[in-house]
């Protein structure tokens, strides 16, 4: 009887000990998918957008982190990438191709293209969030999956956005942990999204007019909600407004997978 | 002779090679496609000639029709010297539903010419990636169609992005200038 219990116990033990081997999963929260209500409703007269459970990285992807994804993948280089996959301001702040100098090595990865960002995260075997999925994570504050109706959290978080935005980055994780124990979804960088562009597209455009004022005028635009939800909504005028191989001085990123899966 | 041959090979493989590529060409892109008859190529398939490259949904009511319209517009209204020489190659953002089988039917119901043209799918990772070296937006709606750009993009014989257009039903005439200055 003893012996089966110890067993049991062991093999709950071992259990729990590849779980933690498993590097992505505690470098990543679980988050539990759901409805919510987006400032970007996926269809006109559907308010809800849907996710599925998923996990997310707790923190931004690094500068350290990328100098090992870049000695792994030198094709990613700034000194070697190719000009459809980056312009000229990628990773131009490191102190060399291969080297972002010490004292930024905790500082969250800018500068650095969609593609670039895709790139690193499938190398581990996972991917960048959807914007529904960032949303939905971000919307979280310190005790609530959905904070976004909490005035004081509301506050806090437009005085994270109204910081000056000279000087240094800080390092990551030092903003307090959301109810999902994620860091810095609000107030240090932009992040890239997998759909980023996805998110103000209008219709076919069946008429003949200037293309760039139909994208996100046209009538088949979709509209965005929650006009008091300022932060969000700057987040998604920006990501529309970028090109994949931009790049920005406050632009970096962090990966998702599915719930299922596993990462390297 | 032997390393003559060798040499002959690498010098080959480079030019052939993703990384033999122009550093602005889109073929850079690794990208696993297959055709309207179930045939394997990348997005280079054409690689050698000028290509308009697109992305549609088969199940499009309006714009797709359209949009092979507009680019058999500017195949016919090409300069003499490139009429024979254009390529082009459709991609599906709607992998769910254009499958060989019904990009084939397509191809069929709209008389399109394989010797000249392709219709292809691949996965969505591709695809999205594809989008982003084509400046396409594209999002999927809940009942199962999608708003996309309907962008025309003219490619060099190197992979080039030469001219955009979002002009439909017509040939634009920036396109077809730029057609007429490919060497």
């Amino acid at each position: 009887m003893s012996n089966w219990f110890l067993a049991l116990l062991g093999g709950l033990l071992s259990l729990q000990a590849a779980a933690h081997d498993d590097a992505g999963s505690s470098r990543m929260a679980v988050i539990r998918g759901g409805q919510f209500e987006s400032v970007l409703p996926p269809a006109p007269g559907l308010k809800r957008a849907s996710v599925a459970d998923f996990r997310l990285d707790r923190k931004p992807v690094t500068n350290a982190q990328f100098a090992r994804f870049v000695r792994q993948h030198p094709d990613w280089r700034r000194d070697k990438i190719a000009a459809v996959f980056a312009d000229d301001g990628y990773l131009s702040h490191w102190s060399s191709p291969a080297e972002p100098g010490t004292d930024i090595r905790n500082q969250p990865v800018v500068r650095v293209s969609w593609f670039a960002a895709s790139a690193f995260c499938g190398a581990r075997g996972a991917r960048l969030p959807t914007w529904y999925e960032w949303e939905y994570a971000a919307a979280a504050s310190a005790t609530l999956p959905d904070g976004r109706h909490d005035d004081s959290w509301q506050q806090t978080v437009l005085s994270w956005y109204s910081r000056s935005a000279s000087g240094s980055l800080p390092d990551v994780g030092r903003s307090p942990a959301n109810y999902y124990g994620i860091h810095d979804l609000h107030g240090v960088i932009w992040e890239w999204v997998e759909d980023y562009a996805g998110m103000l597209v209008a219709g076919d455009n069946r008429e003949q007019s200037d293309p760039d004022s139909l994208r996100f005028c046209g009538p088949g635009a979709l509209t965005m909600e929650q006009k008091e939800n300022y932060p969000t909504l700057m987040r998604i005028a920006l990501l529309s407004s970028m090109q994949a191989r931009y790049t920005g001085g406050a632009m970096g990123f962090r990966c998702a997978v599915d719930a299922g899966s596993s990462t390297k | 002779m032997k390393y003559l041959m060798l040499t002959l090979l690498m010098v080959a493989s480079l030019a052939h090679g993703g990384n033999g590529y122009p550093r602005d060409s889109i073929y850079r892109l690794q990208a696993h496609l297959t055709n309207q008859s179930g045939v394997a190529h990348g997005l280079d398939v054409y690689e050698g000639q000028p290509v308009l490259i697109t992305m549609f949904y088969g199940s499009c009511p309006a714009a797709c029709p359209l949009l092979i319209d507009t680019l058999r517009s500017v195949e016919r209204a090409a300069p003499p010297a490139q009429r024979e020489r254009i390529r082009v190659l459709m991609v599906s953002i709607d992998p769910e539903h254009d499958t060989v089988q019904n990009l084939a039917e397509l191809a069929r119901a709209r008389r399109i010419d394989l010797s000249h043209w392709t219709l292809a799918r691949t996965d969505p990772a591709t695809i999205r990636r594809i989008a982003a070296v084509l400046n396409v937006q594209y999002r999927a709606l809940p009942d199962g169609g999608f708003n996309h750009s309907s962008i025309v993009t003219l490619l060099s014989p190197q992979g080039e992005i030469l001219k955009q257009s979002s002009v439909l039903a017509k040939a634009d005439s920036s396109l077809l200038e730029a057609l007429s200055g490919i060497p």
